[in-house]
Formats: C-alpha cells, sequence, structure tokens
C-alpha cells in the first residue's frame, strides 16, 4: 500500500505546486488520477518516483517511510513510472533498455509480449535505436513497455495514452484491465481518457495542487461526465473563487 | 611472439593462438609472423620499413589483419604500409595497434598507411587502438592514412579508441573518383590527462561520389579532444561530416568541421554537438533502478558502441 501523508512540495522560489496531499492507494487497484491541465498530477507522480523531493509530509510505501529515498532507491523499492514526455536515447536500442528495465537479458519471446502489449511488433523495433527517429506515438508506447517489463509492485503511468493511435489504445486499455484482473500490481494511472476512467477501480480528482475529490468508480464518475461539455473542468480553477 | 603481443592482439583483433586469412603481425618494429593467400600477397618494401599488401582482382570475402604492438617502453616504432586493393576485390582488412608501456621513455606507433582501391573495388577497413601498462612513459599511437578511391571504389572505415592511449593524433586524407564512397565512423573515449586529435579532409572529386563521416566521442577527467574535418566538394557529390561528443568531469572537446564547395552541385552538410550527458537520461534510467554512475556509464557504452 502507498500512503501519502500530508503531502506539500514547493518550487524553490516559495510556490507552492502540491498542496497538503492526503492518498491511500491499496494493493492490486487500479486508480486513475485525473484533472485540468496543470493541476499537479505529473508533480504527484515525480514526487512518488521520487524525481522531486517533497518538502514536507511523508510517504510510507508497503509500511516502510521512503521519503528520504532518492530515485534509484525507490525503484528498487518496487516503484516504476512511465514518463509523460519519454526520453529519447542515441546508442540505446529498445531491447537494450527493456533489458534494463527487466533487470535480465529478456529472452525474444518475452520482450515480443511485452511489445505486443503496447501495440508494437518485436521484429521491427526490438533493434531500433530510441532516438529521434522513432515517432511519438512509437516512443510513447516504448515507454510504457519498458515499466511494464519491470512487474514492480507499484506502476505509475503518466497519459499513456498522449499520442497514442485508436488501435494501440485498445490494445493498451486491454493491458491494464489484464493487469488488474491478476492483481499483482498496484497501478497508477494519470490520464484523461473516459476509456481509463471506466475501468478504474478509484478515481482521484487533482486541481490546483490538491485533492478536488476521491472515491471508488461509481461515485466519482457520473458527476465528472457532466462536466463533459462545459467550457472548464468543474474541479478546475476556476471553480477556486 | 612475446605474451604481451599475444594479450595485445587479443584486444585488437578477435586473435585466438592464430588468424584465419593472411596476416602480418608486427612487434616492436619487426615481423613476428606472416602469411601470404593465393590472392593476398604481403612483402616488404624496399626502401623503407613496413609493408605492401596486394589484393588480386575480383577477391572476395577474404580479411588479412595487419595489427601492430609496442610491448615497452623506448619503441618508437615508424611503419609505412601500401594496400594495393585490385578490380572488384572486396575484402575486409582488420589493422589494429597496441601500445604497453612499462618504463620512463615513451612508447609510440606511428603507421602511415595507404590505401589504393581499384575500380568497383570494396573495403572494409576495421581499426581498434589501445593503450595497457603501467610505466610512466606516454603512450602514443599517431597514424596516418591517405586514401585513394578509383570509379565506383568504397571504403567503409570504422576505427575504434576506447583507453589507454595518452596521446594521438590521427591524420586521414582521402580522394574520391566518380561515384567512388567513403564512409567513417570514429570512436574515442579519453579520461585523465589523455589528447586525441583527429583530422579528415577528403577531396571529392568524381562525379557523384559520397563522403560520410561520423564521429562519437566522450571526454572524461582532464582530457582534450580535438575534431577538425574538411569535405571539399569539387563535382556534383554529396558529403556529411557528424561529430557528436559527450563531456564529463573536466572534459574539453574542440570540433572544427568545415565545409568547401567550388561546384554547384555540391551538397555538403556538418554536424557538431557537445554537451554532457542529459539530465533526464540520466533519469530515466534512475527510474528502472540503475545508480546515477550505472547509468552513465550505460548511456557512455551505448553512445560508443
Ligand atoms: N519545475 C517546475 N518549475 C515551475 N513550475 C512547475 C514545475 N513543475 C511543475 N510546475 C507547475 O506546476 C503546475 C502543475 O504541473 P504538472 O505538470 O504537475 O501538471 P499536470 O496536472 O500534470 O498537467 P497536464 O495535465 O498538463 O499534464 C503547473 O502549473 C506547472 O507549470
Ligand atoms: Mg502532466
Amino acid at each position: 500500500m502507498l500512503e501519502l501523508k500530508n503531502i506539500a512540495w514547493s518550487l524553490p522560489g516559495g510556490e507552492e505546486i502540491i498542496k497538503n496531499i492526503d492518498l491511500k492507494l491499496d494493493d492490486g487497484k487500479l486508480i486513475v488520477v485525473t484533472g485540468p491541465n496543470g493541476g499537479g498530477k505529473t508533480s504527484l507522480a515525480k514526487l512518488i518516483a521520487g524525481i522531486e523531493t517533497i518538502t514536507s509530509g511523508q510517504i510510507i510505501f508497503d509500511g516502510k517511510d521512503i521519503t528520504k529515498l532518492d530515485v534509484t532507491e525507490r525503484a528498487k523499492s518496487g516503484i516504476a513510472f512511465a514518463f509523460q514526455q519519454p526520453v529519447r536515447f542515441k546508442g540505446l536500442c529498445v531491447h537494450d533498455v527493456l533489458n534494463l528495465a527487466a533487470g535480465e537479458e529478456l529472452a525474444e519471446l518475452a520482450a515480443c509480449d511485452l511489445l505486443g502489449k503496447v501495440g508494437l511488433c518485436a521484429n521491427e523495433y526490438l533493434n531500433r535505436e530510441l532516438n529521434s527517429s522513432l515517432s511519438g506515438g512509437e516512443i510513447k508506447r516504448i515507454e510504457i513497455a519498458t515499466v511494464l517489463a519491470r512487474k514492480a509492485p507499484l506502476s505509475i503511468f503518466d497519459e499513456p495514452e498522449a499520442g497514442i493511435d485508436l488501435w494501440s489504445f485498445s490494445r493498451l486499455v486491454e493491458t491494464f484491465e489484464n493487469l488488474r484482473k491478476q492483481g499483482t500490481g498496484t497501478l497508477l494511472v494519470i490520464s484523461h481518457q473516459e476509456r481509463i476512467l471506466n475501468i478504474a477501480d478509484e478515481i482521484v480528482v487533482i486541481a490546483n495542487g490538491r485533492v478536488r475529490t476521491a472515491g471508488p468508480r461509481e461515485e466519482i464518475l457520473p458527476s465528472l461526465l457532466q462536466g463533459e461539455v462545459a467550457p472548464f473542468c468543474p474541479y478546475g480553477k476556476e471553480e477556486r473563487k | 611472439m612475446n605474451d604481451i603481443t599475444k594479450e595485445l592482439l587479443s584486444m585488437i583483433s578477435d586473435f585466438d593462438e592464430k588468424f584465419d586469412g593472411a596476416f602480418n603481425i608486427r612487434e616492436d618494429s619487426s615481423c613476428a609472423g606472416r602469411k601470404s593467400t593465393e590472392n593476398i600477397k604481403i612483402e616488404n618494401k624496399k626502401d623503407e620499413p613496413g609493408i605492401e599488401i596486394h589484393i588480386k582482382p575480383g577477391t572476395k570475402g577474404e580479411k588479412v589483419y595487419i595489427p601492430a604492438c609496442v610491448t615497452h617502453s623506448d619503441v618508437d616504432d615508424l611503419v609505412y604500409n601500401d594496400f594495393y586493393v585490385g578490380e572488384d576485390a572486396d575484402i575486409t582488412i582488420v589493422a589494429g595497434c597496441g601500445v604497453h608501456s612499462d618504463g620512463e621513455e615513451d612508447a609510440r606507433h606511428n603507421g602511415i598507411h595507404r590505401f589504393f582501391l581499384e575500380k568497383n573495388s570494396h573495403v572494409l577497413y576495421e581499426e581498434k587502438h589501445i593503450g595497457v601498462g603501467n610505466g610512466t612513459g606516454a603512450k602514443r599511437i599517431d597514424p596516418v592514412t591517405d586514401i585513394y578511391l578509383a570509379d565506383d571504389a568504397s571504403m567503409e572505415m570504422d576505427t575504434v579508441q576506447l583507453s589507454g592511449v595518452d596521446t594521438s593524433i590521427r591524420k586521414t586524407s582521402a580522394t574520391l573518383g566518380a561515384r567512388a564512397k567513403l564512409i567513417v565512423r570514429e570512436r574515442i573515449m579519453t579520461d585523465g590527462n589523455e589528447t586525441a586529435k583527429t583530422e579528415f579532409e577528403v577531396l571529392m572529386n568524381g562525379e557523384d561520389c559520397a563522403a560520410d563521416l561520423m564521429s562519437r566521442s566522450v571526454a572524461r577527467g582532464n582530457s582534450y579532444q580535438e575534431f577538425l574535418s574538411t569535405l571539399n566538394g569539387k563535382n556534383r557529390c554529396t558529403g556529411h561530416s557528424e561529430c557528436d561528443a559527450i563531456l564529463v568531469d573536466n572534459g574539453t572537446v574542440n570540433a572544427a568541421p568545415a565545409l568547401e564547395a567550388s561546384h554547384l552541385d555540391a551538397a555538403l552538410i556538418h554536424e557538431a554537438a557537445i554537451g554532457k550527458i542529459a539530465g533526464e537520461q540520466i533519469l530515466k534510467l534512475r527510474t528502472l533502478g540503475l545508480t546515477e554512475e550505472e547509468a552513465q556509464e550505460r548511456i557512455i557504452q551505448g553512445f560508443l558502441k
């Protein structure tokens, strides 16, 4: 279980980006985090992965206080994170990165299986370099595959849908559903997509650095969708006044 | 052949007690073994130190090894090797040089290689340089390579120098005939107080000839590297040179790619990028469980692959 205890994060200049967030993520659940652009979703994910450090509060993971652990240590303790904007490398190919993620030399079949989960064919991609020659949707799907390769107790995906075609997106939704059914790890998916919200166990809405609302999908989703055609998200900054 | 030579040979080539194919092993300025084959004749030069390698027209798929080793300090080896590659031949030449120093004096190898490729021939030239040993004397390798490509000939040059050479100055020049093609891939890593300088000069004389120079380098410690290249387009041709360098610690890289064109249809491009490893690359690998140091090494290893 991941527990965020009253966490906050301010920029060096003093601006508070994440404000007193309390959250509990139960094991084996699929939790979808949504909310308006700039609300603090990516910041929250980075704080969990240790890429940024909270300025106050406490993070407990599997009963251990991981607040002081750095990125590497958090990764080793079982947290995986798929970046919203994937990183490109000159000289590392898809197979290399999948191996690093899995922590072992993946046989071609295993690598093929992982890429299949994001709708990519291993024959075409395993030896491709992760450089600027890959399209936006391709590199995004490879990024997701690296996190799947880690088979971590907690996997965080930051807008996995971004830039992905319809067919691969369907495949991805199916993959998330399967992972959820297996229940081997907790999935934290940041998303704006209804199809992903639809398979959530729980939904957390983050706006203006705070949790606006959180709870089981059945409770949260109907009210979220009501605002679907509104000029602004009902939980957005406009509401703050 | 002494044990240091054997060890150096296994580092710079696929030597495993023997070579498959024609070879000439140079050890401390003398010959430690030679074999010619039906199609590849190796013989001494008459007026200067070195060898001539003659490859019969039409020879296909054969390999020739010409490694040079300097096994102790106080050796200043200078050698002139000439390669004559017959029409339509298609072969691989494995060169490479290992320098071992054990004393205060310098250990140096200076190989001057000339390649004469006849029409429609193709050569893959592989060269690995390495310096080893605890001597305080400098380990130096200064190769000079002159390449002459006849019409439709092509040469791919693959050079690697990843550790232990204190100073090196590499000069490569090439003259290209019509439709001739030169591809150079260079990888260099320097550390400590090492310096490495590369200079390329390509004369693109023939119509529709092409040249592609790619250099990837990593400068660590207090090391210094210089990359100079000149592509000179004198006819309708395409030329590309690219220098991509990563700085670590206090390393310095100076890249000066130059283009010169005296024909309207000469299309020449150069790219140079120097910088430290992108922080987000390190971060990404750390989220996969690597430490910062491991991430850095893995990125460098991939970059120089
Ligand atoms: N390092 C930073 N420096 C300055 N501002 C930052 C920094 N990181 C985040 N912010 C700001 O904090 C707010 C939250 O950003 P964050 O990336 O977490 O939003 P988000 O909810 O993920 O948005 P989106 O849906 O667009 O991805 C934004 O206003 C952003 O500009
Ligand atoms: Mg975001």
